[in-house]
C-alpha cells in the first residue's frame, strides 16, 4: 500500500475504516475534537452519538455480541474516557472484543492536571486485555491494527486506546500494517493435547454432564458443539453466557445451573461422575461452595485461556485451545472409543436426570395470583417474540435478569445478551441499541427492571434518533429487587434503601422522548400490550409491566452455600 | 496444599520467577499491577536492562500462600509485552543481590568491621569518623547472615537491591523467534 500524508486523526478513521468497521458509539468533547472532525468526511463510517458515553460502550458490546465482530466506542478525554470505564470492566469480565478510544490532553498539558486531563490509561489497565497510551503519531496505524488484533483474537476482550490531542494533529505518513507482530501474544500452547485421555473419560463416565459457557459463542462454535453434545448423549447445562450455545428446546439441554438455575439441572451436575466444561471459568455464582462442588465428578476443561484451567477447580484434563477447531477433534477420539469399545448405557443417568426434572421443574404459581408475575410476563414476552423466528433478547441486571434466563428458551446462537460477569444495571436499553444496529431484520426484546433502565434512559433519545425498533419491557416491581431479596431472605426484611418510588411515570417518560408508552397492570391486559409492543415498528417502544412486587428468584443457593442447597422452588 | 507442607519446604512457598518483558513504558505498573490485583505478594522485584535493548528483564520473588505457582505464570504470560516468563527451580540458578549497609561507629571499631567485611567478601565503601558504609555481594542468606551479624554494631541506614537470577546452563529465557 502507498503511504499517504494525513494526520494522526485521519489515521485513525482510515484505520477504522481499513477494519471493515461500519457502526462505532460515542460522543465528541473538545480533546476530541479532530477524530469528529475527520470522521464528517468518511463515507464508510456510520456514528451513533449517544447522550452518554457509558451507553456508547454497552452499545457497542451488544454490538458485537449479535454478531461476533469487534465493537467500537469512542469518547473524549477525563469524564468522557472515565464514562467508558465501566463498559470496559464489563467487557473484560465477559470476554467482549472491544475497542475503546479516547483523545487525551495534548502531550505537554499531560501530569499537569489540566483541564478535563485523566490518566485513563492508568485507569484502564486492570480492566482491559491490554491498552496504549500512543504519544507518537507514527505509531496509530500499527496500534489500531494490533488492538483490533487484541480485542477478537485468543480470549477475546477490550482494547482502550488513548491519542492526545496534539498527537491526533500531527501529519503522518500513513501506510496499514498487513500482520502484526507481538512477541510475547499467544504464545505457542506446549505438548499435544490429551483428546484420548479425555476421550477415555467420556467413554467410562456413566453419569457425564455437558457444561457450556460463554466461550462457545466466542468460539462461534455452535455447530462444533451441537455435534459433540449429540454423539456423547449426555445431559447439557449452560451458564448464563451459555444460553444460546445449545438449543434449550433440545431433550438433551436442562438450561442454566447455578444461584439461579434450576433443581434438576443443580442436582445433576452435582450428581454427575464426568464434567465437560466447554468455554466456562466454573464462576461462583455458577459453583457455588467450592469444597462441595460435584464431589465425584472428574473435570474435562476445554478452554483457550490456559490461566483459566485449574484456576478454581482442578481439570483431571487439562484442553487448552480454541473450542471450533478443538472440539472436533475430541469429538473424533471420542467416536473412536465408542467404536472401539460401545457406546456407553446413559439410560439409568438419564432416568435419575428425568426425574429430577420431572420433579423440580420451573414452576409459575399464577393460578389465584391477582397480580402478574413476572415469570408469567417473561414466558409470554418469550412466546410471542420466538413465534416471529428473529428474537434476540437482552436484560439489564436483577431479578428480572434471571428470570428471563429461566423462562427465556434461547434456541439460537447469539440470541440471549447480557451483562454476566459484572453484573452492569443499566445495560440493557443500550445493548438493545447496539443489537439492532447489527441485525436490523432481529426483534430486538429487552427485558429490564426498573431500577436497572433508569440507569441509562436518557439514551432512549439515541434510539429514537435512528428509528430503532426496540421494544423494552419493564417488569416493574417498584422495587431494586433482587437487592430486596436478599434483604428479606438474610437480612431479616430490613428493607434499607430498596423501595423505589413510582416516578417517573414510563408511559409518559416513553412519549416524552417520542416513543411509544404502554402499560400492563393486569393479567387481562398482558397478552394484548405484548402484541401491540411487538407489532409497533416506528421507533422504540417501552412496556410498564407491573408485577407482584414481592415475587422472589427461585430457586436459589445462598452465596457460599453448597449447590444442592437450594431454597424454593420445590 | 496444607500449610505444615508449604513450611517445610526449602524455600518455604517463595519461588523466583524470571520473566522477560518489552522494553515499553508502563510495562511495569502492569506486572505490579496484575501481582497486587490478584493478591501474590512480592518480595522482592527488580527490573533492568538486556543484551537486547528491546526487552527488560525482571526478577520477581512472589511469597504464596495458597496458590501454585502456576496459576501466577500463566496470569503474567497474557501481560502483552511479557515476551517470556518462568520459574527458576531451586538450586538451578545463580542468584544474586547487592546490600549496602551504613553502621555508626566510633573509629576504634573499624578494624574489627573490616574483618567482618572481609569474612563476607564485603567492602567499605564509604569511611566518616562517627561511621562507616559496606557494600555486599551474595545470596539473600549470605546478605541476612551480615545483617546480623552488624545489627550488634548499630545499623543507621540500609538499602537492599531484591535478588537477580539467572538459570545454570546454557539455556535462555527468550524463545527462539527473537533470538
Amino acid at each position: 500500500m502507498a503511504k499517504e500524508k494525513m494526520t494522526g486523526a485521519e489515521a485513525v478513521v482510515r484505520a477504522l475504516e481499513l477494519e471493515g468497521v461500519d457502526v462505532l458509539f460515542g460522543m465528541p468533547g473538545g480533546t476530541i475534537l479532530p477524530i469528529y472532525d475527520a470522521l464528517f468526511r468518511s463515507e464508510k463510517l456510520r456514528h451513533v452519538l449517544v447522550r452518554h458515553e457509558q451507553v456508547g460502550g454497552h452499545a457497542a458490546e451488544g454490538f458485537a455480541q449479535a454478531t461476533g465482530r469487534v465493537g467500537v466506542c469512542m469518547g473524549t478525554s477525563g469524564p468522557g474516557s472515565t464514562n467508558l470505564v465501566t463498559p470496559i470492566a464489563d467487557a473484560y469480565m465477559d470476554s467482549i472484543p472491544l475497542v475503546a478510544i479516547t483523545a487525551n490532553v495534548s502531550k505537554p498539558l499531560i501530569g499537569t492536571d489540566a483541564f478535563q486531563e485523566a490518566d485513563i490509561t492508568g485507569i484502564t489497565m486492570p480492566v482491559t486485555k491490554h491498552n496504549y497510551l500512543v504519544t507518537d503519531p507514527e505509531d496509530i496505524p500499527r496500534v489500531l491494527k494490533e488492538a483490533f488484533y487484541i480485542a477478537r483474537t485468543g480470549r477475546p476482550g477490550p482494547v482502550h486506546v488513548d491519542i492526545p490531542k496534539d498527537v491526533l494533529n500531527m501529519t503522518i505518513d500513513f501506510e496499514y500494517p498487513e500482520s502484526v507482530h507481538i512477541p510475547g501474544y499467544l504464545p505457542p500452547v506446549r505438548g499435544e493435547p490429551r483428546l484420548t485421555e479425555a476421550a477415555g473419560l467420556v467413554r467410562s463416565a456413566s453419569r457425564p454432564v455437558i457444561y457450556l459457557g460463554g466461550g462457545v459463542r466466542h468460539a462461534n462454535a455452535f455447530a462444533e458443539v451441537f455435534e459433540f453434545c449429540e454423539l456423547v448423549g449426555a445431559p447439557v447445562v449452560t451458564t448464563l453466557h451459555g444460553k444460546g450455545a445449545f438449543p434449550e428446546t433440545h431433550r438433551q439441554c436442562l438450561g442454566m445451573f447455578g444461584m439461579h438455575g434450576s433443581r434438576f439441572a443443580n442436582y445433576t451436575i452435582q450428581d454427575s461422575d464426568l464434567i465437560v466444561a466447554l468455554g466456562a471459568r466454573f464462576d461462583d455464582r455458577v459453583t457455588g461452595k467450592l469444597s462441595t462442588f460435584a464431589p465425584e465428578a472428574k473435570i474435562v476443561h476445554l478452554d483457550i485461556d490456559p490461566a483459566e484451567i485449574s484456576k478454581l477447580v482442578t481439570a483431571t484434563v487439562p484442553l487448552v485451545g480454541d473450542l471450533k477447531s478443538l472440539l472436533p477433534r475430541l469429538a473424533a477420539e471420542v467416536r473412536k472409543a465408542f467404536e472401539e469399545r460401545g457406546k456407553p448405557d446413559l439410560a439409568a443417568w438419564w432416568k435419575k436426570v428425568e426425574a429430577w426434572r420431572e420433579k423440580y421443574p420451573l414452576r409459575i404459581k399464577q393460578e389465584g395470583e391477582k397480580y402478574i408475575l413476572p415469570q408469567t410476563a417473561v414466558q409470554r414476552i418469550w412466546e410471542k417474540a420466538s413465534a416471529s423466528g428473529r428474537a434476540l433478547v437482552t436484560t439489564g441486571v436483577g431479578e428480572h435478569q434471571m428470570w428471563a434466563a429461566q423462562f427465556w428458551k434461547t434456541t439460537k446462537p447469539r440470541e440471549f445478551i447480557t451483562s454476566g460477569g459484572l453484573g452492569t444495571m443499566g445495560f440493557c436499553l443500550p445493548a438493545a441499541i447496539g443489537m439492532q444496529l447489527a441485525r436490523p431484520d432481529a426483534l430486538v426484546v429487552g427485558i429490564d427492571g426498573d431500577g436497572s433502565f433508569q440507569m441509562t434512559l436518557q439514551d432512549l433519545a439515541t434510539a429514537r434518533d435512528h428509528d430503532l425498533p426496540v421494544k423494552i419491557f419493564i417488569l416493574n416491581n417498584l422495587f431494586l429487587g433482587m437487592v430486596r431479596q436478599w434483604q428479606e431472605l438474610f437480612y431479616d426484611k430490613r428493607f434499607s434503601e430498596t423501595p423505589l418510588s413510582d416516578c417517573p411515570d414510563f408511559v409518559k417518560l416513553a412519549e416524552a422522548y417520542k416513543c411509544k408508552g404502554l402499560r400492563a397492570r393486569t393479567l387481562e391486559e398482558l397478552d394484548g400490550v405484548i402484541d401491540e409492543a411487538l407489532a409497533w415498528n416506528d421507533g422504540p417502544c417501552i412496556v410498564d409491566i407491573r408485577v407482584k412486587r414481592q415475587e422472589k428468584v427461585y430457586p436459589m443457593v445462598p452465596a457460599g452455600a453448597p449447590l444442592n442447597d437450594m431454597i424454593g422452588g420445590e | 496444599m496444607s500449610a505444615e507442607k508449604t513450611e517445610t519446604l526449602a524455600n518455604g512457598n517463595t519461588h523466583t520467577l524470571s520473566l522477560l518483558v518489552e522494553n515499553k513504558f508502563g510495562v511495569l505498573q502492569r506486572v505490579a499491577g496484575l501481582f497486587s490485583r490478584r493478591g501474590y505478594n512480592i518480595e522482592s522485584l527488580t527490573v533492568g536492562p538486556t543484551e537486547n535493548e528491546a526487552y527488560s528483564r525482571m526478577t520477581i520473588v512472589v511469597r504464596l500462600e495458597e496458590k501454585p505457582v502456576e496459576h501466577v505464570v500463566r496470569q503474567v504470560q497474557k501481560l502483552v509485552p511479557v515476551v517470556e516468563v518462568r520459574e527458576l527451580k531451586p538450586h538451578d540458578f545463580v542468584e544474586r543481590e547487592l546490600m549496602l549497609i551504613k553502621i555508626k561507629t566510633p573509629e576504634k571499631n573499624h578494624a574489627e568491621l573490616r574483618a567482618i567485611a572481609d569474612t563476607y567478601e564485603a567492602q567499605i565503601v564509604d569511611v566518616s569518623p562517627d561511621a562507616l558504609m559496606i557494600e555486599a555481594t551474595g545470596t539473600a542468606a549470605k546478605l541476612d547472615a551480615l545483617e546480623e551479624r552488624l545489627g550488634a554494631y548499630g545499623i543507621q541506614e540500609l538499602c537492599r537491591s531484591g535478588r537477580i537470577a539467572l538459570e545454570r546452563g546454557f539455556k535462555t529465557l527468550a524463545p527462539p523467534t527473537i533470538k
